[in-house]
């Protein structure tokens, strides 16, 4: 169990140092972080230009500058931004923000996914199984950052027809918030709402759809039906046997959805005003920052391997046969 | 000899029906049929309305900035008085035909590729692999929106060719498992020791038979195509202004969707619709094409199961059927 552990754990990382080292290779070969100082009016002199192309090593061939930015990486520093800020100022409350929001949507998308999806397989053809088919053919057909405006824009409605304010989606925090620990706990809950849901609904309509069909396949099978042929409860039959061998493919689908939930964080954040990895990315790429680009690439790449990790250890403990 | 001699014919006499069987079990399937009307009624509406739109993307009309739905602008206008109809319907052209040429594009690949890796095993197929474990972690909207600003103002072509470029390994990786099985089957054995040059094998006896897949999953890249597209387009790293898409006018309304709701809502529920019923159309050809399959996505969770199961990572995934 371990060495297999051991052994996918070096494939990931190996995995990561190359897509970091792609990342940074592509996005070194399409900045051009320059034109936008010759974009100034009036431009800027020459001397400064120089200085610039010196102090972001552009004047060193790419394989020398990734290497050094890869040998300062691994020791927790991530150099500095086109701008010549140090990206560590922000890269750790960045990335608690980006987890926080990632962490939180994808447990209950998970959680709730998975619900749906067996209530949906055992009242299969039910009414309760074409609303759950509906709904999730509709959510799965609408990118995130349409739902994500359609929930600020029902938000907004709600706090007016209720009169309150208890539904915010700008920010993480109150600007200027103080109180007490508790307080501030409360006031960050309140923030997390819109932003987990529209994350967390995408999430629960795609592994519905998987876990109703896993479950289909499993209803019909005989090691169920002697089950309880041999007494047991439907219930308890269903979720002792039923379940656990149907959530085996899920576990799949956890590492699969990651990258895809990622590509989701940019538009999320952006519509709810949150600063995390993927706002950062955007402004990355705006401000052609190989840097702060391959940093936060760093960083999916991380939180891939982990959920990948994490994917085959749910694997072995679901499936018996997987004796690793 | 003769018994071969009437499998032969009964076979001729299945794939000459094959066609009417798929044709009648789709249209069995109402919701697929509803997908199509709405698709041909989307195409149709979107690549005529020059036709019968009295007003052009590009032309303003003076009188009516941001004015609501009304007689003369049924979808209203935006800020700079541009009719919200024929942008919209322009958008529509633009994402159709991006989702259109992208999903046939990349499914060409992928068939290509991943036979030649399932055929020739070797170096293209780890190769391949790689690819496809690459991709999970860096996910084709990353890549392109890298590369973004090394496009930005040539033409919308090399945007399809780079959205196709990026879309085709995880079809790819499914192309490679059933050639892996299908070349164990005994026609395929005989036509190559018969002397059948590989290619000709590839393209003669190994892809016809999963056309059917491959004609599903082109149908489910369209999909997913309009989606990445729009996406991009959100962040203005994908089609550019002049040019419209739905997702460049769902990122234009998206500040001024409480305001202005019809900016938002209907390139919004468009690109919903659109994709909806493409999914509807996947799904039911998917199925209809399928005789094992009942209505459902059985058969990919198995493909996923097989593609992610550690214990067959690495070996050829069973035969699928």
């Amino acid at each position: 169990m371990i060495t297999f552990l051991l052994r996918r754990l070096a494939n990931y990382v190996v995995l990561c140092v190359v897509v970091v080292f792609l990342t940074y290779l592509l996005a070194s070969l399409t900045f051009d972080p320059i034109a936008l100082l010759l974009h100034h009016d009036p431009p800027p002199a020459r001397s400064v230009i120089n200085d610039k192309i010196h102090q972001l090593h552009l004047d060193q061939p790419i394989p020398q500058r990734f290497f050094e930015w890869f040998g300062n990486a691994i020791h927790g520093d991530f150099g500095a931004d086109v701008f010549g800020n140090p990206i560590n100022q922000q890269v750790w409350t960045r990335a608690l923000t980006s987890l926080r929001l990632f962490g939180l949507g994808t447990l209950i998308g998970v959680v709730f996914g998975v619900l749906v999806g067996v209530v949906s397989a055992i009242r299969q053809y039910r009414v309760t199984d074409y609303v759950a088919t509906f709904v999730s053919f509709v959510l799965i057909a609408m990118p995130v950052f349409v739902l994500g405006t359609l929930l600020k824009f029902a938000a907004i409605k709600i706090n007016q027809v209720t009169g309150s304010d208890f539904l915010v989606f700008e920010g993480e925090v109150t600007p200027g918030f103080t109180g007490s620990f508790g307080a501030d706990i409360a006031d960050r809950l309140r923030h997390l709402v819109l932003p987990t849901l529209a994350i967390a609904l995408g999430l629960v309509a795609y592994y519905s759809r998987y876990q109703r069909n896993a479950m289909l396949d499993v209803l019909g099978s005989d090691f169920l039906r002697t089950a309880r042929a041999k007494g047991l409860r439907r219930s308890r039959a269903l979720y002792r046997h039923g379940l656990r061998t149907a959530l085996i493919p899920m576990a799949t689908l956890f590492a699969y959805g990651f990258g895809t939930l990622i590509v989701g964080g940019p538009f999320t954040e952006h519509i709810f005003d949150w600063h995390g990895m993927g706002e950062w990315l955007i402004t990355g790429i705006n401000s052609q920052d190989a840097n702060l680009t391959t940093t936060v690439t760093l960083f999916v790449a991380v939180c891939v391997l982990f959920s990948g990790l994490l994917a085959d250890l749910a694997y072995a403990a679901l499936d018996p046969r997987v004796r690793l | 000899m003769s018994i071969i001699a009437q499998d032969e014919t009964a076979d001729a006499r299945i794939t000459r029906s094959r066609g009417r069987l798929v044709l009648r079990r789709l249209r069995r399937n109402r919701l697929a049929i509803f997908g199509v009307l709405l698709i041909v009624i989307l195409y149709a509406a979107a690549f005529t309305y020059t036709w019968y739109w009295p007003w052009s993307y590009q032309v303003s009309d003076p009188n009516a900035y941001l004015s609501p739905p009304n007689g003369t602008h049924v979808f209203g206008t935006d800020k700079d008085g541009f009719d919200m109809y024929a942008q919209v319907m322009r958008g529509l052209q633009k994402s159709l035909t991006i989702g259109l040429l992208v999903a046939v594009l990349s499914t060409s690949t992928a068939a290509i590729v991943g036979s030649v890796a399932g055929y020739f095993r070797g170096i293209s197929d780890r190769v391949l692999m790689w690819l496809v474990d690459l991709l999970l972690i860096l996910p084709n909207f990353l890549i392109i929106a890298i590369l973004s600003p090394a496009f930005r103002g040539h033409t919308w072509l090399l945007f399809v060719l780079l959205l196709a470029a990026f879309s085709w390994m995880i079809t790819a990786r499914i192309v490679r498992g059933m050639t892996l099985s299908l070349k164990e089957q005994d026609y395929v054995r005989a036509a190559r020791l018969m002397g059948v040059p590989p290619l000709k094998v590839i393209t003669r006896h190994i892809l016809p038979q999963m056309s059917s897949l491959l004609i599903a999953d082109a149908t489910i890249n369209v999909g997913s195509a309009i989606l990445t597209e729009t996406s991009l387009s959100y962040f203005g790293f994908g089609v550019q202004p002049p040019d419209v898409s739905l997702g460049t006018l769902i990122a234009s309304g998206t500040t001024s969707a409480v305001t202005f709701p019809w900016l938002f809502f209907i390139p919004g529920g468009l690109l919903v619709l659109t994709v909806l019923s493409v999914n509807l159309v996947g799904d039911g050809l998917r199925d209809a094409l399928d005789p094992n399959s009942t209505r459902d996505r059985r058969k990919e969770l198995k493909e996923l199961k097989e593609l992610k199961n550690p214990r067959t990572l690495r070996r050829p995934p069973r035969s699928r059927r």
